[in-house]
């Protein structure tokens, strides 16, 4: 090979405009091939079944609970007049703002030529996938009769009813569904290349067989190739207004209505950006622990983590930013009851909640600013589990805060979840916690070919292109 | 490497596809034709206690429904009526027939007959009869031929589409209000010229009645 190709003398790249490589330590691709298959090919660690079977347990909690709501209906919520939406659309909206990061990480970054982002965009979808998952649970059985939720979709019935398609909550059916679906594509069809990967390393016949079928017969041919750089950019293009849509949406849900609070024409963008936030907080939480778990430290590294950190920043100053605004609105509207709302929201009995969502997400972000704190891994860790709480509390904010004290003060009452509120959120994390844990043992956790594409002997100008690469 | 899968495998794709659409299909035409009131309801006839039929008394004897339901007309529940109605005849006509016997000893008793209803509506729905019933809205609408049927079964669907099909357009449904309890009556023999007259007499009825389109969900969910 490297007899054939006679390099063009390049001139060397200035040492102050070098960049980190995105795979460290000049892995070979034969060493990021094995270890990326290792987690799945290798024995089940301990700490593995030491967070699964948890995991379970917590799952066999929700499907309980849900047996429970759905026999008895949702009376066993603390929803009630004049909060009737309570927990459950807190953490329908906050589930599916943390399935935010996957498709901007896969879908954005990837248009936008953003390269660190293959170490991280498979982990991320998975996420999203799994996140919009336990999302999906809450709408679908709040409607308290769950076996007539195939009337939310526009089906010709017998009742000779269609939905409201005036209604945001007709939007978010099909702005949800659209997103679920497209992720799985994107996240599937970036996996065909891998599962091809394992299946001809596979040992036994039932891997070969599984991973074969999963892999639709992918040969590594140019035209496959060729096909599938294709089918990625497509559903790229697809994600992204995708990627923006969708909590637009849900925020409308909020902002068509007329209540203060709620009524104002900041939340899509704003809701867009909490998403972000909260999306990198949590891949930030799963991805932290699992590249010194899973010894991946060479590919998901240190600047990867950086990286994440700076946009959590970014992400978090917009919400902050949003925070301010909503307080200068309500000023400057001059309306008694959006002014009252806004007070109420900061010094009435649920002041703890504004508190809690100031802190987290507008203050604790701000330490990202120090290159000390972004490199401290443990500390960045703990500062993303601040972030999912602090998003958390915003929507704990908007949804019960906003409801709690009407227009009527004799209708004022006090929101307090029950036992199963709380069991059925605890539940979802058993959900998405299974669930990844599922995949990132039997699948690969890291696009491993695309990941080949971007280490330093990947570049055709590299001095060492070819002589070290091995095939994919 | 050996192959995994054997080479007719390459059409798998192929007849997934068309074994999906197939299916898909016919689920949905299961669903569409079996799923449905029209299906599920439609020809319900439950097994009464006195082989009472319409056939011979609304039909044969061309008695008025409202001689036996005799509240339609004034309230929103039709009556059955109680034994003693039928004994008004029946104290002459087979007074000793074997089938009568339960009736007899109704109206000597007081105890009701325990006939099985037919037609209902959920309790989330309010129906009316009189409504209809005063407005040139026929039995015969929503019941079917009665007076034809030697045991009463469930001839219309009664779904909230089946309402909603009248309600939309009631011109086309009323009659003159004569001709309520009439079930076999038609505007003339011939078809088209029934038509005609029903276009003509329909808008005035409507008018005449003051029927408006009740369409808004809370005129039959209260
Ligand atoms: C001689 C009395 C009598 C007359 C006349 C009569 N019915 Fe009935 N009807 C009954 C009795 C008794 C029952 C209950 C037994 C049954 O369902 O067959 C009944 C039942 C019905 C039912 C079914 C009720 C249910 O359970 O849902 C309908 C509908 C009905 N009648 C309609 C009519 C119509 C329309 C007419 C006029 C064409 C009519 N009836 C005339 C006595 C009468
Ligand atoms: C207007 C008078 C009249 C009334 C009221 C009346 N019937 Fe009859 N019924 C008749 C006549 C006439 C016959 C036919 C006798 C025959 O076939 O010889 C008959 C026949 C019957 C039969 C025999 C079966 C048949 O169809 O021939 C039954 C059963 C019966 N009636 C039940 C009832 C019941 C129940 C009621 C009350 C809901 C009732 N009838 C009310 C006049 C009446
Ligand atoms: C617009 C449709 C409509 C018309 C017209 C109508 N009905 Fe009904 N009828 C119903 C429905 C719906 C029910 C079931 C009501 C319920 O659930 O209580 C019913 C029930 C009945 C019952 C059974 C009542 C019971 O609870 O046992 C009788 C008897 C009856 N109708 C007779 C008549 C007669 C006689 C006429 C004509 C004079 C008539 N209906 C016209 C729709 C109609
Ligand atoms: C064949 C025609 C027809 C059918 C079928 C029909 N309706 Fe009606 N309905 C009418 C007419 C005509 C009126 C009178 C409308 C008015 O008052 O403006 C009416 C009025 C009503 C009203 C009274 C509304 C009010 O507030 O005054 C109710 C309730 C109602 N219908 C319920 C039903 C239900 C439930 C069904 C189905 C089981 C049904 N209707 C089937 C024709 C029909
Ligand atoms: C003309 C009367 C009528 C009107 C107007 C009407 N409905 Fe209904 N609706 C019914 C009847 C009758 C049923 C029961 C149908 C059945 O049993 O199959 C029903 C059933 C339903 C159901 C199914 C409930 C269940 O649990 O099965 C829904 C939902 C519903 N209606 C919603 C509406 C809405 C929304 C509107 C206003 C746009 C509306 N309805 C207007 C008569 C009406």
């Amino acid at each position: 090979m490297s007899e054939v190709a006679t390099h063009t003398k390049v001139p060397a790249t200035p040492l102050e405009l070098m960049r980190e490589p995105l795979v460290a330590n000049q892995r070979s691709f034969g060493w990021i091939s094995d270890r990326v298959s290792a987690v799945t090919e290798g024995k089940t660690p301990k700490w593995w079944w030491a967070a699964f079977v948890p995991s379970l347990c917590l799952l066999g909690l929700l499907g309980a609970m849900l047996y429970y709501q759905i026999a008895t209906g949702v009376g066993v919520w603390g929803n009630q007049h004049p909060t009737m939406w309570g927990w459950d659309i807190v953490n329908f909206v906050w589930w599916i703002g943390i399935g935010h990061a996957g498709t901007l990480i896969s879908a954005i970054l990837y248009l936008l030529r953003q390269k660190w982002r293959t170490a991280v965009n498979r982990a991320a979808e998975a996420m999203t996938i799994f996140a919009v998952m336990c999302a999906g649970i809450y709408p679908a059985i709040h409607v308290g009769r769950v076996w007539f939720d195939w009337w939310l979709f526009p089906i010709p019935t017998y009742q000779g009813l269609w939905p409201q398609f005036r209604s945001p909550l007709m939007w978010d059916v099909f702005a949800v569904s659209t997103y679920f679906t497209v992720s799985v594509l994107f996240w599937y069809v970036g996996l065909i290349p891998d599962l091809a990967m394992l299946r001809d390393r596979a040992k036994t016949k039932l891997k070969q067989f599984l991973f074969g079928l999963f892999s639709f017969g992918w040969t590594g041919s140019n035209r496959h190739w060729s096909n599938y750089e294709k089918a990625y950019l497509i559903l790229a293009g697809l994600s992204t207004p995708l990627v923006l849509s969708v909590h637009s949406i849900v925020s409308l849900d909020f902002s068509v209505s007329q209540l203060p609070g709620w009524h104002t024409t900041i939340f899509p963008p704003y809701f867009v950006a909490g998403a972000v936030f909260s999306g990198f907080g949590m891949v930030l939480t799963l991805l932290i622990p699992l590249r010194s778990m899973c010894h991946l430290e060479d590919i998901i590294t240190k600047r990867h983590i950086d990286v994440m950190c700076k946009v959590t920043l970014a992400t978090g100053c917009i919400v902050s930013y949003a925070y301010i605004m909503e307080f200068i609105i309500a000023w400057y509207s001059g309306s008694a009851m959006e002014r009252f709302h806004f007070m109420n929201r900061a010094l009435g009995p649920m002041w703890w909640g504004w508190v809690m969502m100031m802190s987290c997400n507008m203050l604790v972000p701000q330490l990202f600013w120090f290159k000390k704190i972004r490199q401290n891994l443990v500390v960045v860790w703990i500062l993303s589990i601040f972030v999912n709480i602090g998003m958390w509390f915003e929507r704990f904010v908007i949804v019960v805060v906003g409801l709690y004290r009407d227009f009527l003060p004799s209708s004022w009452d006090y929101y307090k979840p029950t036992w199963v509120d709380v069991c059925t959120y605890l539940g979802t994390f058993g959900l998405f916690f299974t669930l990844f844990l599922l995949f990132m043992r039997f699948l690969p956790m890291i696009a491993v070919s695309e990941i080949k594409g971007v280490t330093p002997q990947a570049d055709p100008h590299h001095p060492e292109a070819g002589a070290t690469g091995g095939h994919s | 490497m050996s192959a995994i899968f054997p080479k007719w495998t390459n059409k798998l794709p192929l007849m997934i596809i068309i074994g999906g659409t197939l299916t898909a299909g016919a689920v949905t035409a299961g669903v569409w034709y079996y799923f449905t009131p029209k299906y599920f309801r439609v020809g319900y006839q439950p097994i009464q206690p006195v082989a009472f039929s319409h056939a011979t008394h609304a039909g044969q004897l061309g008695m008025d429904c409202r001689y036996c339901h005799s509240t339609v007309e004034k309230s929103w529940f039709s009556n059955i009526p109680s034994s003693s109605t039928c004994m008004n005849c029946h104290n002459q006509v087979l007074k000793d027939d074997p089938r009568l016997a339960l009736v007899r000893e109704s109206a000597a008793t007081g105890k009701p007959i325990p006939w099985v209803q037919i037609h209902r509506v959920p309790d989330f729905v309010y129906f009316n009869h009189s409504v209809h019933v005063n407005r040139g809205i026929s039995c015969v609408e929503c019941h079917g031929r009665v007076d034809q049927m030697e045991e009463v079964y469930h001839a219309k669907s009664l779904s909230m589409s089946f309402c909603l099909d009248c309600h939309n357009d009631p011109a086309s449904k009323v009659r003159p209000a004569d001709k309520i309890t009439d079930l076999g009556w038609t505007p003339s023999e011939d078809p088209n010229e029934a038509a005609k007259r029903q276009e003509a007499f329909g808008k005035k009825y409507v008018h005449d009645f003051r029927i408006e389109s009740m369409n808004n969900c809370s005129a039959c969910h209260r």
